[in-house]
């Protein structure tokens, strides 16, 4: 069981429910949900109760994923966009902190399933839909027709642009499911050759696996960087995806 | 070899958890879809409402408290080097003022002064003359007097002269008309 890479995406009941034939369990993935959920507003929260004029560390933090955050929705989605900013915020913040969660061994990663990832997905493009045709009414339908081509090739445009739109809530989740759950299966089967070169080799194996440790060592330094750059590619490729709904004529 | 070994035991583990779940690869298994969708619903649905109604609206307080207060003490620090640009340039002028005050009040004592010397020598000058005409006219009056009586004199002197000499009597007509014939 220890060996096998997959067993750690494993959903277990934890408070078993079922509501009308379906199954609603607490399950471990709700509960590093939960965790996310807890550690992060906690944390912000309470690093801000002080409202200080000049910001302790832990406010100076909070401030920092705020500005941060802020500065990348207006960068893309101008001043308009700030209105989205309490989505972009909160899914920027829980997924990098789901995914670091996932960094502890033994621990849950919460993107690691796909559902997730892609009710996300929906949940901007649906956004993006619903508030570009509010917003702009028919004219948002201007985003598949870009201005200065020539007549001939509008269809050719619209047809490719209508797919790019179609498949960016697919490239949204699958990006950010596929990188998770790539990482930690990598990680796995890396810790898992050291685990059999010494079960297989003996006293020999113990020199020999320090290669997959090594290799183990930087992988997880990589898995930090990825951790934050997929809360980071998903946060922007939605600021940008909001851009289009507020400024559909490109 | 340890790998295949390792492979092998990873299927046959990945066979084993399968079994539990319905024989499917986890991410992809609907067992679960329901449940984790519900409960990523209600905890980001909980995320979401912490974050836009106490955290953000928090944060971006004080952001823009801070803005404010740094603004408003630049505006205060450039309104003190107003007030002291306008304390400095009051005070140039009413330097500036005081000096040209001083200097009119200087010439006006001075053309005063010059003014009364002026009036002052004039009155001393006009006493003066006066008095040099008074003592040339007392001088021409007292020249008039002397030089009339010097004929009656001239006229008594040769009297007596010519009555020592002679003794004997010219009338004093005679004498007067001798005097006049052979002085003045």
């Amino acid at each position: 069981m220890a060996n096998d890479p997959i067993h750690q995406f494993q959903i277990t009941k934890l408070i078993p429910l079922e509501v009308g034939g379906v199954d609603l369990s607490f399950t471990n993935s709700a509960l590093f949900m939960t965790l996310t959920v807890a550690l992060s507003a906690g944390f912000l929260i309470l690093s801000t109760n002080g409202r200080g004029l000049i910001p302790g560390r832990l406010q100076s933090i909070s401030e920092m994923c705020f500005e941060f955050v802020a500065n990348l929705l207006r960068d893309s989605a101008g001043s308009e966009g700030m209105k989205f900013f309490p989505m972009v915020f909160s899914l920027f913040l829980f997924i990098l902190v789901s995914n670091l969660f996932g960094m502890f061994p033994y621990f849950f990663t919460v993107m690691t399933h796909i559902i997730v990832t892609a009710a996300f997905a929906v949940m901007v493009i649906g956004t993006v839909i619903v508030y570009g045709l509010m917003k702009n009414g028919f004219g948002f339908f201007k985003l598949f027709v870009p201005q200065g081509v020539p007549g001939a090739l509008i269809p050719v445009i619209v047809f490719i642009e209508v797919l790019s739109f179609i498949s960016r809530p697919i490239s949204l989740s699958v990006r950010l499911f596929a990188n998770m759950l790539a990482g930690h299966i990598t990680l796995k089967v890396f810790a898992g050759f050291a685990v059999s070169m010494i079960a297989t080799m003996g006293a020999a194996g113990y020199a020999v696996a320090l290669l997959p440790i090594a290799f183990t060592v930087a992988l997880t330094a990589l898995e930090f960087l990825v951790a934050f750059l997929q809360a980071y590619v998903f946060a922007i490729l939605t600021c940008m995806y909001l851009n289009d709904a507020i400024h559909p004529s490109h | 070899m340890f790998i295949s070994k390792a492979l092998a035991a990873t299927s046959e583990a990945a066979h084993g958890g399968g079994a539990e779940s319905g024989g499917n690869f986890p991410p992809f298994d609907p067992t679960y879809f329901a449940s984790q969708l519900l409960w990523l619903a209600i905890t980001f649905g909980l995320f979401y409402f912490l974050m836009a109604r106490i955290v953000i609206p928090r944060i971006s307080g004080i952001l823009e408290t801070r803005k404010d207060r740094i603004s408003q003490d630049l505006d205060e620090a450039q309104r003190l080097k107003d007030e002291s640009d306008h304390a400095h340039a009051a005070y140039e002028q009413e330097l500036a003022e005081a000096k040209q005050k001083a200097h009119a009040i200087a010439q006006e004592a001075k053309d005063e002064a010059k003014a009364e010397a002026d009036r002052d020598r004039g009155k001393v000058e006009e006493s003066l003359a006066k008095k040099l005409s008074q003592a040339e006219a007392k001088i021409t009056k007292i020249k008039d007097a002397a030089l009339a009586e010097v004929g009656t004199i001239a006229a008594d002197t040769a009297e007596v002269i010519v009555q020592e000499l002679i003794g004997g009597k010219i009338t004093k007509a005679e004498l007067a008309k001798a005097v006049s014939a052979s002085g003045n």
